[in-house]
């Protein structure tokens, strides 16, 4: 027995006989597959405030989620708690989806390959670490934000961290474990002038330990966030309407989640539903483009050893020089479409059925510099982080909003701007990249990724790139 | 678990804190069902049923104060959730605002609300799929050009609330939501869109009828076909109801007296100042008569109670918890949440902006050259400066009348001006959800397009 099969058998009774027993029982009635998905997580949350750490809370959730499916259709139930009784329950609510009939079809899973990657060996995890050496990250950081200028009104820093425990089960497979880390690290600060109130915010975190912090120091966060909040209040504001726009390397890539990332999503494909269905093999990008979702990054958040549903994460090719070349798939997708599971089945909790879902989303770098991409440019933006952003997959319009972005005039940066939201077409955005960077950097570790209610942390990177039209949502017409 | 077993829960975990030293307590136990059938296509989907539990505890030691949440309930969880409130409420600060409520606040009787209604756990598992069956056939069938569905969808779900504190307080209600939508997508030369529409309710009776849902969700797809980009212009919008209270949201944050305590909204410091045209008043209302976010008390057991936000344009209050009241120096209006780690939060319950005169369709008509917004999408509304910045697609307005549809453009200012720019509220309020609105004319706004 490995240690995570001997904390669920040990501390619940879960033994392999148990995950048998279950899945016979949701199978009772028919079915073409079965899974469990056992989860214990602990989490805790420190916020300070006034340089008071006022809120902190812990919590330990722990159940089962059961699923059953019969042809096209999905059957689920949860338990909450490791009760008998309620596990049996679940098992046979979810079960009760073949008795709705149905085709029974052998299911390709791949739940019997076990990884052997650990992608993120993290010895002491920072939820499971006593709470001095985590107050102390909150009081660096209050102090240094405080520090940084008087116009610095209000800190606030918060510190989450997560261990989630799993077993995957099918029916098809052998059980598969995994311990997986999560913490993320954000700081807040507002500033006034007396009149105006801006925020800036800046975070970071992944798969890691406390020795994260070494790299990326506590008070680097506080400084960026007061930095971002104090630049805001001499921020100008954003001219309205079309122009070519420079995305600086990192977050920014955020563009490629929402543009193009949740289109090439399986489920939206399989049903017709994506601005991009049918459309593999075809030129949806300027060929300087190559975009790729990788779940098997060490230590970042958008990681996993293995999806939710036991299949291994890996690198998959999304778009090569600007060709469509794949879709990011679950193991009913993958099913249903006949292509292999890419390791993107993902689920929220086991409260939820796993759905394609993207981990680390990013563009392959180029060959230009920053100073040669931003000269090139006589009048336009220069957006260097953002905050969030928001796709119609059946339309292709997406939006995302900088939270620091400045003019470009006649090849120099110049004036910081306020509040732009970029409005795009998913389909031709990247069809209008015209130079690339040799700068590609993934972001900091703070992206949560929302789709049928479920969040789920992902990653996102790109080098510099130049788009040579976005619309950009402004508050000043250009003609003024 | 039963209402005994939560009950002997809660006392068992307020006891155990209380002997290890926190001089006060209170639990929130939640415990409840979900179940949801969607159907795609016209067949069945997925078929989805749960129960789940909830077990928060806030300790205090003195002025310090920390939360512990599981879904454990066994009484080694109790144990370990004890301690673990306990360690991290003596590793906290001291915060002078620190506390649970003062008695008095306990002290109007909690209202005689009706929030639950059986009906739906009743109604049989079949039945439940029919009416989702039934709602997408009308919209596929509203028109040929509705060619494919992200499916339609039926839930429930029950929760049972308990409160019980160390000041002897002990409240419980349960409560029932329904909700039926659907998501028709159409296909037209080249354009492909999707709208959706629902119905929810706490009452499975009332629920609008199924086929009327399918056809207003045909009907609001088929309007996008053929959308376009407009060129940049400043214009007078209308912001169709769930539009606006997108908007409404927003200004639900910034009044929540958690922003307002860290200056995080831009609402502070303009209490009694005008922030709104005279044609605005919001309002949050616990005690709605079926309202979604009705409930009886909050998340610190204090009795719910109808609260005026703004009155005729000008702030007259914020949604407060004991917290930020005591803090800002008002009582809590009884507005108290628990987030899902069991840490408190404030929130609205019903919050509206109370309707006009107008009908939309007057509204309209008194708009010669302007966009009807149908939909916002994105995270561009920053309630500390007030700067909003969002995407937008919609109809276009020409010479009163509704001309083309609209998409890929963003509108742009400032929540504060928005409010002050409200020319117009219209006569179709109704509780879509949570936060409602109205149809809502704003004077000038900045569309960007190409």
């Amino acid at each position: 027995m490995n240690d995570l099969e001997t904390f669920f058998h040990s501390r619940f009774g879960i033994s392999n006989e148990t995950q048998e027993r279950l899945l016979s029982t949701a199978l009772a009635r028919g079915g073409d597959y079965a899974d469990l998905y056992f989860e214990y997580r602990i989490k805790d949350t420190f916020a300070m405030e006034e340089s008071i750490l006022k809120n902190s809370s812990t919590s330990v959730t722990m159940g089962v989620g059961i699923r059953v499916l019969c042809g096209e259709k999905t059957g689920y139930a949860y338990a909450d708690g490791f009760d008998e009784d309620d596990m049996s329950r679940a098992a046979s609510s979810a079960g009760a989806i073949a008795l709705a009939g149905g085709a029974a079809t052998p299911f390709l899973g791949t739940g019997v390959q076990h990884p052997d990657q650990d992608l993120y060996p993290v010895a002491r995890p920072l939820a499971e670490l006593e709470l001095a050496p985590k107050i102390r990250l909150l009081e660096e950081a209050d102090r240094a934000a405080r520090r940084y200028d008087t116009r610095v009104a209000e800190v606030r820093v918060v510190l989450a961290n997560e261990t989630k425990r799993i077993i995957v089960r099918s029916s098809e497979g052998d059980p598969v474990f995994d311990s997986q880390p999560l913490t993320v690290f954000q700081v807040s600060c507002i500033a006034s002038d007396g009149k105006l109130l801006q925020v800036g915010i800046k975070g970071g975190g992944g798969r890691v330990g406390l020795d994260f912090f070494d790299s990326r120091s506590p008070s680097y966060f506080a400084r960026e966030a007061a930095r971002r909040a104090v630049l805001l209040l001499q921020a100008e504001e954003v001219p309205a309407g079309p122009m070519p726009v420079v995305l600086g390397s990192g977050w920014p890539g955020i563009l490629l989640h929402e543009a193009i990332g949740h289109g090439l999503e399986a489920d939206f494909n399989r049903k017709r539903l994506s601005a991009f269905s049918g459309r593999i093999g075809e030129k949806v990008a300027s060929e300087l483009c190559t975009v790729v979702d990788d779940g098997t990054l060490p230590y970042r958040r958008g990681s996993l050893n293995f999806d939710d549903e036991g299949n291994p994460t890996e690198r998959t090719l999304l778009i090569e020089k600007g060709i469509l070349r794949g879709y990011m798939h679950d193991g009913l997708s993958a099913k249903l479409m006949q292509a292999v599971p890419t390791g993107n089945g993902r689920r929220e909790s086991y409260a939820f059925a796993p759905l394609p879902r993207m981990t680390n989303t990013f563009m392959l770098a180029g060959r230009d510099t920053e100073e040669e991409i931003l000269r090139s440019v006589s009048r336009g933006l220069y957006a260097v982080s953002f905050g969030g952003g928001q796709v119609d997959i059946t339309s292709g319009k997406f939006v995302f909003t900088a939270s620091e972005a400045y003019l470009i005039e006649g090849g120099r940066v110049t004036a910081p701007v306020k509040g732009a939201t970029l409005i795009g077409n998913g389909p031709d955005i990247l069809t209008r990249v015209s130079m690339v960077g040799n700068d590609l950097e993934l972001d900091e570790g703070v992206g949560t990724c929302g789709k049928a209610g479920q969040n789920v942390p992902v990653g996102v990177g790109m080098p510099m790139i130049r788009v040579d039209e976005i619309t950009v949502g402004g508050t000043r017409s250009q003609t003024q | 678990m039963k209402a005994a077993g939560r009950e002997a829960l809660a006392h068992k975990v307020l006891e155990l804190a209380l002997g290890a030293g926190a001089t006060e307590a209170e639990v929130v136990i939640r415990e409840g069902s979900d179940f949801s059938a969607s159907v795609r296509l016209q067949k069945l989907e997925n078929l989805q049923q749960a129960s789940y539990r909830r077990l928060s505890l806030r300790a205090f030691d003195g002025k310090r104060a920390a939360v512990s949440a599981t879904s454990d309930f066994s009484m080694i969880a109790a144990g370990k959730l004890v301690s673990d409130a306990l360690e991290m409420a003596r590793a906290a600060g001291e915060d002078p605002w620190a506390g649970l409520p003062s008695l008095e606040s306990y002290a109007p009787k909690i209202p005689d609300l009706q929030v639950c209604f059986p009906l739906a756990s009743e109604l049989p598992v079949e039945d439940k799929i029919a009416l989702a069956s039934k709602c997408e056939r009308a919209a596929l069938e509203a028109d040929p050009r509705i060619i494919n569905s992200e499916g339609a969808e039926f839930s429930d779900k029950l929760v049972h609330t308990l409160y019980c504190s160390s000041l002897g307080i002990r409240s419980a209600y349960s409560k029932t939501t329904v909700s039926l939508s659907v998501t028709p997508l159409a296909e037209w030369g080249g354009s492909k869109q999707r709208d959706y529409w629902l119905t929810t309710h706490l009452d499975l009776a009332k629920l609008e009828p199924p086929d009327q849902v399918g056809i207003e969700a045909a009907r609001r797809t088929l309007r996008r076909l053929g959308a376009r980009k407009i060129k940049t212009c400043e214009v007078p919008i209308v912001l169709e109801p769930l539009a606006a209270a997108a908007v409404l949201k927003h200004v639900s944050e910034a009044v929540s007296g958690t922003a307002i305590v860290r200056k995080a909204s831009f609402f502070v410091g303009k209490l009694g100042a005008r922030v709104a045209s005279h044609l605005v008043t919001i309002r949050d209302d616990a005690l709605l008569d079926g309202g979604p976010g009705s409930r009886p008390f909050d998340a610190e057991g204090i009795p719910s109670k109808s609260t005026v936000v703004v009155r005729e344009g000008v702030l007259e209050g914020y949604l407060l918890d004991s917290y930020s009241g005591r803090k800002l120096g008002f009582s809590s209006t009884g507005n108290s949440n628990r987030e899902p780690n069991g840490g408190p939060s404030v929130g609205p319950t019903n919050f509206f902006l109370e309707g006009g005169t107008a009908s939309p369709a007057e509204i309209i008509a008194s708009v010669k050259r302007g966009l009807i917004v149908t939909e916002l999408i994105g995270f561009g509304a920053d309630i500390v400066s007030g700067n909003y910045s969002q995407g937008a697609s919609g109809i276009w307005i020409e010479d009163g009348q509704p001309s083309f549809p609209v998409e890929e453009v963003t509108i742009a200012g400032n929540l504060m001006d928005m409010l002050l720019g409200i020319e117009a509220t219209g006569n179709d309020l109704r509780a879509l959800g949570e936060v409602f609105a109205p149809t809502v004319l704003i004077g000038k706004m900045i569309v960007s397009g190409g």
